[in-house]
């Protein structure tokens, strides 16, 4: 149980610039996710606090001490790798157990720990087992029960689903949640992918080409995105984005078509009009949209089309939906992020 | 047609390989009188195998028994393979997992004595052994040979695909360098470990030139070196004998190779780490 707090942590290698000054404070058994697309530094910010880098200046407080000069080991925090990194000459309860072997804890506590730990991770029956004879979840669960095995203060998870099909990673993101509540650990889980962030995260921190752009819970960050770049990464599919001009509260789209806007804006002249495609409503008094592409998913209705000047539009429709050459839409004010055209800010409101 | 054609070609191939090891096999039973005038019949004689048990306890003339040359041989090629192993794996490891000052230029110091034939560095490394005082020493036999940088750039090669996930996990687990080395390293490199211990092994034993010089003491005759002389002093060359000598010197790489086979393949073979 543990609290975290970087103070101006900063990375560079050469005259690259990975990381410049994060600042960031965890609550005792917090799960914050890191999401960025890669190249956004969230791997380096994580291998900083594991201690498997030095920073180049800027420090870490695990629990208020100061950890920045501490070898990985004297960290107390234990990390699952995205490959998982198991030792492959290793049994599973081997793997669990090397941390413990090593720091020379007694034979019974340590059977006791792998017994207990397995239990907890349903891999009882393949102690004896090596990584090759696992299956990918299996190995995934392993690697779990590695880092849990040490009790650690901390946890830290570097894209931990990113080697599993679809189906296993539905499932282990709910288990990997599920076993962080139960345990009450501090956590920092690092990932690209924006359903990981938006389910496992308490908060979540957007991270833009080596700057941070968003810090908030992960409900506020989709329904109140700081900028057009974040609007686009969380939520799938992904937000519409339509130019237009401001002209006090109405806003018109390149095809002319005007929308009163429930504020203004002044000082803003174009900007970026950002909507949801689930937000997107169908009437027949709508604005024309051509239809490109219709994909049936069974519980919804994906709909790719254009509007009269040419701006790309995707509608989602709940439920199976007939649909003919041209949909007409309508854009509800309420629904619209608005977003400078320039900086892709978000404008108040 | 094609698959009478390959087993044609390969069935060839092996009697190439075979056929000179079988009239060896063959000779040392027959007449030494024999084979010198070029009267070596393919057929083994019997009643000749009794000159195994000759030449391993009493040894060409004037030379040590073969036994004792044999021994030679195996401890030499033992601890030049070992001694090499140990030494280009800590090199490699050195060179491949940590960041030293000049790391680079140590590697690439390593990198060009391979471009060195050895027979080029033989007189001053005899003259570095001569100042040491390991001239007729066992120590001078093997320690001039351990060094060696086509073990040192093999280990690199396997221990660069070695994810460095493992070792950063090894890291977190609390594995010193040591540790690590031991409890990680090495036995996921054991199969490429085991395969080139037969190649190294099989590379000491057939050591010719260094023995010749470095060791004028007969106690410290090797037993390639006990064939060259027991072909050389005698006006008339006991062939059968030469070649009873020459198929037990092929015993011992045959047996490492034998034994060693299934690490040996699955070393050269194996990808995932």
């Amino acid at each position: 149980m543990a609290t975290l707090q970087l103070d101006g942590l900063r990375k560079s290698f050469g005259s690259t610039h990975i990381l410049q000054g994060v600042d960031l404070s965890l609550a005792d058994g917090e799960m914050l996710v890191i999401v960025g697309a890669s190249g956004c530094g969230k791997s380096t910010l994580l291998r900083l606090v594991a201690g498997l880098e030095t920073p180049t200046s800027g420090s870490v407080l695990l629990d208020g001490r100061d950890i920045t000069k501490l070898d990985p080991a004297a960290r107390d925090i234990a990390m699952v790798f995205q490959n998982y990194a198991l030792y492959p000459h290793m049994s599973v309860a081997e793997n669990m157990s090397y941390g413990l072997r090593i720091r020379g804890v007694p034979k019974d506590t340590i059977r006791a720990k792998v017994e207990a730990t397995a239990g907890l991770l349903g891999l009882e029956k393949l102690l004896a087992r090596r990584p090759r004879e696992l299956s990918g979840g299996q190995r995934q669960r392993v690697a779990m029960g590695r880092a849990i095995i040490r009790d650690p203060k901390m946890f830290l998870f570097d894209e931990p689903l990113s080697n599993l099909d679809a189906a296993l990673r539905v499932q282990m993101r709910a288990e990997i949640r599920r076993l962080q509540r139960r345990l009450g650990v501090t956590s920092l889980y690092v990932t690209h992918d924006q359903v990981e962030a938006m389910t496992l995260g308490d908060r979540l921190l957007v991270r833009h080409q080596g700057v941070p752009v968003q810090f908030a819970p992960p409900m506020e960050v989709f329904a109140r995105p700081a900028t057009a770049y974040v609007a686009g990464f969380i939520g799938a599919p992904a937000m519409n984005f339509l130019p237009a001009t401001l002209d006090g509260h109405n806003a018109r789209l390149a095809s002319g078509h005007a929308i009163a806007l429930p504020n203004a804006h002044p000082g803003h002249a174009s900007v970026t009009l950002g909507i949801r495609p689930e937000n997107v409503v169908v009437t027949p008094n709508g604005l024309p949209m051509t239809v490109d592409l219709v994909e049936p998913l069974g519980s919804e209705t994906l709909v790719h089309g254009r509007l009269a000047d040419g701006t790309p539009l995707l509608v989602k429709q709940s439920g199976a939906m007939p649909v003919g050459e041209v949909l007409y839409v309508d854009l509800p004010p309420a629904e619209l992020h608005v977003f400078d055209a320039g900086n892709g800010q978000r404008l108040a409101a | 047609m094609n698959r009478a054609l390959t087993h044609g070609i390969i069935i060839l191939g092996v009697l190439l390989f075979a056929l000179p090891l079988w009239m060896i096999l063959a000779g040392s039973t027959q007449d030494p009188g024999a084979i010198a005038r070029g009267d070596l019949s393919l057929i083994p004689h019997w009643s000749g195998l009794h000159v195994y048990i000759d030449v391993l306890s009493s040894g060409g003339a004037g030379a040590q028994p073969v036994w004792r040359m044999l021994l030679v041989s195996f401890g030499m090629a033992l601890t030049i393979a070992v001694g090499k192993i140990v030494i280009s794996v800590l090199s490699a490891y050195a060179v491949t997992f940590f960041r030293f000052p000049f790391r680079m230029v140590a590697f690439w110091v390593i990198f060009i004595t391979l471009m060195l034939p050895p027979e080029v560095r033989i007189i001053p490394t005899y003259d570095v052994i001569a100042g040491f005082g390991m001239i007729n020493t066992f120590g001078g036999l093997t320690v001039p040979l351990m060094a060696s940088a086509t073990a040192t750039l093999l280990f690199r090669q396997v221990f660069l695909v070695i994810p460095d996930e493992l070792m950063e996990a090894a890291r977190m687990d609390g594995a010193g360098p040591w540790r690590f080395l031991r409890d990680i390293l090495l036995p996921v490199s054991a199969g490429n470990i085991a395969a080139l211990f037969v190649i190294l092994f099989v590379f000491g034993w057939n050591q010719y030139l260094w023995p010749l010089l470095v060791a004028t003491d007969p106690k410290l005759d090797t037993i390639v070196i006990g064939i060259v002389k027991m072909i050389g002093v005698e006006t008339q060359v006991e062939w059968n004998r030469v070649m009873a000598v020459a198929v037990l010197a092929l015993l011992p790489p045959v047996a490492v190779v034998l034994l060693m086979q299934r690490w040996f393949v699955a070393g050269l073979t194996e990808g995932e780490k």
